[in-house]
C-alpha cells in the first residue's frame, strides 16, 4: 500500500499554508458528586435543584476535595501516558460573572495534577503522535440563560462546581481530520477508563480550539486565535476551516493577525471576535488558601495503575495478534469499549471452529447498519453477542447461506431470537443433499432445453440463469456451491 | 444574687450545676445588663426573647453534665448562626440570614450554651478599632469615646462590660488579642487549624482563626477546649490530639523557657509599654520560668507582608458579595452596573481599600513583586519562630504598642491604624497560638496587655503560663459602668 500523506494545506496563488492547531478539551469527570461538594452531578435535573451552599458560595462555606475526582484525573493521566504529579495546587481564577457564584473558579494553574503525555492517532497515512501538555482539575461554572425573559437573565447553578478535566494538547494537530481523530481517541480512552462519558450533546466534552497558520515548511508559530467552547467535532472542523482561511486571507492581504478570543457562530458558519488580547481578563491567579496542596503518593498512583483496564492501543495490538484481524478492522473494533467487548464475546461464544473474519464482517456490516439506523449504542444492541455468534456459526458450518442469514438476522431483531430456532421453524436450512439437488437441476435443464443448448454452444452467460432457476426452485435454500458443481457437471 | 453578671464563667457554671442559679436567672441578668448598655453598641442583633425561652427549657430539664449548662453568651457577628441574621458588620449582608450554623458556634450550643445575640465588629473583620462597622462605633467600657479595639470590638466590649460572661471572636492579624488588651480581658488566638473555619464569614482564609475571649485564663481554656474540634468540612482543619485545656491547666511553669525577642522593642513605643514588658518578665521569673533573650530577625517585615497577603485573599473572598445570590443588591442598568453599584454602596471605605490593595497585588505584573514576595517573607517569619522554638517554650511580648485610643483619633490614618497590629500579626503569619492577658494600666488607667506566643498546637503551654502569670499580676479591671444611667 502506498503511503499518501493527505496534507491539509490552504492554497493561495503561489503560497501554501499549513495550519497549526492545539486543543484545550474540557471533559466532565464521571462522578456522582461535584469536585468540592456533595451535590449530585446528574444531567437534566430541574434548574437549581443540585446546588449546595458551597456551590452557591454562601458566606463561610468551604471547598472539600472529592477524592474520587482526583482518582479519575490520575487514571485519565495514566491513560494519556502522562506524568502524574505527586504534588499539585488548586488556584483561584478570579473573575466576575453571574453564573460564577464564588467570583472565582477553583482550577489548577502552575502545578497541575498531570503533566506531559501523549496520544497516538491512527490516520489513513499512518500513526501520528500528539503531545499532551498537561491535564488539570477545575470547577465548572453555572449556566446563564438569557432567552427566558426579555429583561432578565436566569442562572442555573446545577452545573456549578461539577468537576472538569482540562486536557491541553501541544500544538501538534495539523488538520480538521486530525482534530476529529484526536477528540475521538481522547473520548475512547476516557470511556475505557470510565472517567468521562464523552457525551458532547450534554456538554460533557467540549473544547477551546487554538488555530494559527504559517507558510508551509516554516518552523515558526503564527499568531494564534482561540475559538472558545466548541461542542461538537463537526463544529470544531468547520470552525478550524473557517478560521484558518480567515487568517490566510489576512496574511495574503498583508494584514496582521490579532491574538484574540473568538466565538464560532454555528448558524453563520463563521468565527467572530469575542475579546482582544488587550481586553483579556487578568484572572489574578493565586493558590486557594481554603485548600491545601494536593499530595498523592507513588503508592496511591501505582494502586490506580493496577486498576487500569486494557486501553485501545493495547487492545488493538492484541486483536491483530490473537484474532488476525487487519489493523483497519482492529481500529474499528477497539475505538469503542463496548464494541470491543461485544466482539470478544462473539469470538468466545463461537467456540472452537470459528470464523473470526466472518464475525467481524457481520458486526461492522449488518449490525452497525442496524444500530446506526435505530440510533442505538452497541450496548443496546437488539441482537445479543451470543445469538450473533450462533448465526455466524450457522453460516460457517453450511447450515444456511449468507443470503439466508440476512433474512434470519432480520427476524432475530424481534426480541433477540435464537437464529437456530428461526432456521428450524421457518425451514430455512440449506439444501445440501446432492441427490435432491441433482433431481431439481435435471428438471430445470429439461424444462429449458433450448437454453441448455445455447449454453453448450458457448453462451456462457446463461450459467447464471440456471443458478438463479435452481435457487428459485429451492426457495433460496439450495447450497450455492453444490448447485454450481452439479450444473457444471450436467450442462 | 444581684451580681450575677460580675461572676466569671467558672463561677456561673458552678452555681448552675449546684442549682444555686437557674439558667433563666443568669440569662435574664445578662439580658437586663445588655439592655441597659445600649450605649456601648456592642450588639448588632439581639435574640433575647428566644434566649429566655431556651433558658426556661433548659431549666425544665437541665443537663448538668454539659460544659456550658444553660450559659448565655453572645458571639461575634462573623459566625453564621442558623436563622439568626449574620452581617459581618457590613451593609452588604445587612439582610442575610444563614440556614446553617458555623462549626464553632455549633460546638458551643452542643455544650448547652444559649445565644444572646450577635456582637458588633469591624466590617468583615477589617479594622483595629471597630470603627469600620456599618452598625456604628462600639464604646470601650473602660472610658467614654474610647475604642474597644478591633475587629472583635463588640465582643471585647461585651465581655469587659459584663454583657456576656464569655464570647468568641476571630483573629486574622490581632482581632482577638488587641481588643482583649484594650478592654482588660483575656483573648486567645489558637493555632491555625485548631478551630474550624466552616461557617465563619471569611476575611483572609490562611490567617483567620476563631478563638475564645473571657474574663480570665481559666474561662478561656474551657471555651477553647469546647470550640477546638477537628472538622472535615474545613480542609485546613488539623486532626491533632486536643487537650482538655481547662482540666489540664496548671500554674506550675517552673523551668519553662520564655524568650524575649529584641525586635519587638520598636521605635516610638511608649515607655509604659516597655515598663509593662519588664514587669511581665519579672512575673514570669517569679513563676519560676527561665528568661532567654532571642531574636526574630524578620519581624519588621511582618506587617507589610501581612498587608499584602490579607488583602489579596480578602479581595478574592469578598468577590462572592455581588448582589446576585443574597445580601444587598443595588439596582443597575446591566450586570456590570449592578455589580459596581452593589459593591460601592454595600462595602465601606476600609473594605474597599483592602479589596483594591488585594486586587492590585495579585494583578499580572505585580504578583511576583508583591504577593509572591510577601509569601516568601511569611516563610522567613515562620522559620524565625521555628529556630527560636528550639531554645524556648514560649515567647513573651506586649500585646499592642499602645493602650486604647479615642474614637476617631486614627480613623483617617490607615497606616497608623495598621501599626496597632505590629506585635500580633507575626503570630498569624506563622500560624501560631497567642494569648493576650491584661497585665497593667497606663497613666490614664487604661488596661495594657501582654502576649504569650506558643508553639503550634501547644495551646496548653501558653494557657498555663498565662494562668500562672495572671495570679502574680493580680489585674483588676477598672469598670465604673459609666454608660449605665
Amino acid at each position: 500500500m502506498s503511503k499518501v500523506k493527505s496534507e491539509y494545506l490552504i492554497n493561495r496563488k503561489d503560497n501554501q499554508y499549513e495550519v497549526v492547531i492545539g486543543l484545550e478539551v474540557h471533559a466532565q469527570v464521571t462522578s456522582e458528586s461535584k469536585l468540592f461538594s456533595t451535590s449530585s452531578t446528574k444531567f437534566g435535573a430541574e434548574p437549581n435543584t443540585q446546588v449546595s451552599l458551597v456551590d452557591a458560595a454562601f458566606p463561610g462555606m468551604l471547598p472539600v476535595i472529592n477524592e474520587f475526582c482526583v482518582k479519575q484525573a490520575i487514571k485519565t493521566g495514566i491513560g494519556l501516558n502522562a506524568k502524574i504529579n505527586n504534588r499539585s495546587v488548586f488556584d483561584r481564577k478570579n473573575y466576575f460573572y453571574a453564573d460564577l457564584p464564588q467570583g472565582y473558579q477553583i482550577s489548577q494553574f502552575k502545578d497541575p495534577i498531570v503533566g506531559e503525555g501523549k496520544v497516538i492517532l491512527d490516520m489513513p497515512e499512518g500513526q501520528k503522535e500528539i503531545g499532551i501538555e498537561r491535564l488539570h482539575l477545575e470547577q465548572d461554572a453555572g449556566k446563564s440563560i438569557h432567552d427566558l425573559d426579555p429583561q432578565s437573565t436566569y442562572v442555573d447553578l446545577n452545573r456549578s462546581g461539577v468537576a472538569l478535566m482540562e486536557i491541553v494538547s501541544k500544538p501538534d494537530l495539523r488538520s480538521p481530520d486530525e482534530v476529529s481523530a484526536y477528540i475521538k481517541k481522547l473520548r475512547s480512552i476516557m470511556r475505557y477508563l470510565g472517567t468521562c462519558d464523552g457525551n458532547m450533546q450534554e456538554g460533557s466534552l467540549r473544547a477551546d480550539v487554538n488555530v494559527s497558520v504559517r507558510a508551509k515548511g516554516s518552523k515558526d508559530l503564527g499568531t494564534r486565535c482561540e475559538i472558545k467552547n466548541v461542542n461538537s467535532i463537526k463544529f470544531m472542523q468547520m470552525a478550524i476551516d473557517y478560521e484558518a482561511n480567515r487568517q490566510v486571507d489576512l496574511i495574503e492581504e498583508g494584514k496582521s493577525i490579532d491574538q484574540e478570543t473568538r466565538l464560532f457562530d454555528t448558524r453563520k458558519n463563521e468565527t467572530r471576535s469575542m475579546r482582544s488580547k488587550e481586553d483579556a481578563h487578568d484572572y489574578r491567579y493565586f493558590p486557594d488558601p481554603d485548600l491545601l496542596p494536593l499530595e498523592v503518593s507513588n503508592e496511591f498512583i501505582n494502586k490506580l495503575k493496577s486498576e487500569i483496564p486494557e486501553l485501545p492501543d493495547d487492545k488493538k495490538k492484541r486483536f491483530i495478534k490473537d484474532f488476525k484481524v487487519s489493523p483497519y478492522e482492529a481500529n474499528i473494533l477497539v475505538s469503542d469499549i463496548d464494541t470491543a467487548k461485544y466482539f470478544e464475546e462473539v469470538v468466545t461464544k463461537m467456540g472452537k471452529n470459528k470464523d473470526i473474519k466472518l464475525a467481524v464482517n457481520w458486526i461492522t456490516g449488518e449490525l452497525f447498519a442496524v444500530l446506526n439506523n435505530k440510533n442505538l449504542e452497541i450496548s443496546q444492541s437488539p441482537i445479543s453477542s451470543k445469538n450473533l455468534a450462533i448465526l455466524v456459526n450457522l453460516i460457517k458450518n453450511g447450515t444456511i447461506s449468507g443470503k439466508i442469514a440476512k433474512t434470519v438476522f432480520e427476524l432475530m431483531m424481534d426480541g433477540d431470537k435464537d437464529p437456530q430456532k428461526i432456521v428450524e421453524e421457518k425451514g430455512l436450512k440449506q439444501q445440501s443433499d446432492p441427490k435432491a439437488l441433482e433431481a431439481l437441476i435435471d428438471k430445470i435443464i429439461n424444462d429449458n432445453r433450448q437454453k441448455a443448448i445455447e449454453y453448450k454452444q458457448g453462451k456462457e452467460k446463461l450459467f447464471g440463469f440456471f443458478v438463479g432457476q435452481a435457487m428459485k426452485a429451492s426457495g433460496g435454500k439450495a447450497n450455492p456451491q453444490l448447485i454450481n458443481e452439479i450444473l457444471k457437471k450436467k450442462l | 444574687m444581684s451580681d450575677i453578671t460580675k461572676q466569671s464563667l467558672s463561677e456561673l457554671v458552678k452555681n448552675i450545676k449546684e442549682k444555686k442559679l437557674s439558667s433563666k436567672e443568669v440569662t435574664k441578668a445578662f439580658i437586663d445588663r445588655s439592655e441597659k448598655s445600649k450605649e456601648l453598641n456592642a450588639y448588632i442583633s439581639e435574640d433575647y426573647s428566644s434566649a429566655l425561652e431556651k433558658a426556661k427549657k433548659f431549666d425544665e430539664k437541665p443537663n448538668l453534665d454539659l460544659k456550658l449548662p444553660g450559659i448565655p453568651m453572645a458571639v461575634k457577628d462573623l459566625f453564621c448562626t442558623k436563622n439568626i441574621r449574620t452581617t459581618a458588620g457590613s451593609k452588604i449582608l445587612n439582610n442575610f440570614v444563614p440556614t446553617y450554623e458555623s462549626t464553632v458556634t455549633q460546638n458551643i450550643w452542643n455544650e448547652g450554651a444559649i445565644l444572646l445575640g450577635k456582637l458588633n465588629c469591624d466590617e468583615f473583620a477589617m479594622g483595629s478599632s471597630n470603627e469600620t462597622s456599618f452598625f456604628g462605633n462600639v464604646q470601650n467600657p473602660i472610658d467614654k469615646n474610647l475604642v474597644p479595639g478591633g475587629s472583635s470590638g463588640g465582643s471585647a466590649s461585651a465581655v469587659a462590660g459584663q454583657l456576656t460572661p464569655i464570647t468568641i471572636g476571630t483573629d486574622t492579624g490581632g482581632s482577638i488579642r488587641q481588643p482583649a488588651s484594650f478592654t482588660g480581658i483575656v483573648g486567645l488566638k489558637p493555632t491555625y487549624g485548631s478551630c474550624s473555619r466552616y461557617g465563619i464569614v471569611a476575611f483572609a482564609s490562611s490567617l483567620d482563626q476563631a478563638g475564645p475571649m473571657a474574663q480570665n485564663v481559666k474561662d478561656c481554656a474551657l471555651l477553647q477546649e469546647i470550640i477546638s474540634t477537628y472538622d472535615s468540612k474545613d480542609s485546613t482543619s488539623v486532626d491533632f490530639k486536643r487537650n482538655e485545656y481547662s482540666k489540664d491547666l496548671t500554674k506550675n511553669i517552673k523551668g519553662k523557657k520564655i524568650g524575649i525577642p529584641k525586635e519587638y522593642r520598636v521605635d516610638g513605643m511608649p515607655k509604659e509599654i516597655e515598663e509593662l514588658w519588664q514587669k511581665g518578665i519579672q512575673y514570669a521569673k517569679d513563676c519560676g520560668a527561665e528568661i532567654i533573650d532571642i531574636t526574630l530577625p524578620h519581624t519588621s517585615y511582618a506587617l507589610p507582608a501581612y498587608y499584602i497577603v490579607a488583602p489579596a485573599e480578602a479581595s478574592s473572598n469578598l468577590a462572592r458579595y455581588d448582589g446576585v445570590k443574597y445580601g444587598f443588591r443595588a439596582q443597575g442598568e446591566n450586570l456590570i452596573d449592578m455589580y459596581e453599584k452593589t459593591r460601592s454602596e454595600g462595602f465601606g471605605a476600609e473594605v474597599q481599600r483592602r479589596i483594591m490593595i488585594g486586587t492590585y497585588v495579585l494583578s499580572s505584573g505585580y504578583y511576583d513583586a508583591y504577593y509572591l514576595k510577601a509569601q516568601r517573607v511569611r516563610k522567613l517569619i515562620k522559620n524565625d519562630f521555628d529556630e527560636v522554638y528550639k531554645k524556648v517554650d514560649a515567647i513573651l511580648t506586649p500585646s499592642t504598642p499602645s493602650s486604647a485610643f479615642k474614637i476617631g483619633e486614627k480613623k483617617d490614618d490607615p497606616v497608623s491604624m495598621y501599626l496597632n497590629d505590629i506585635f500580633t500579626v507575626p503570630v498569624n503569619l506563622a500560624g501560631l497560638p497567642g494569648i493576650s492577658i491584661p497585665a497593667g494600666h497606663d497613666l490614664k488607667g487604661y488596661p495594657l496587655g501582654l502576649q504569650i506566643i506558643g508553639k503550634a498546637f501547644d495551646e496548653q503551654n501558653i494557657l498555663n503560663i498565662a494562668y500562672a502569670m495572671e495570679e502574680k499580676i493580680g489585674f483588676k479591671n477598672k469598670i465604673n459602668d459609666w454608660w449605665i444611667k
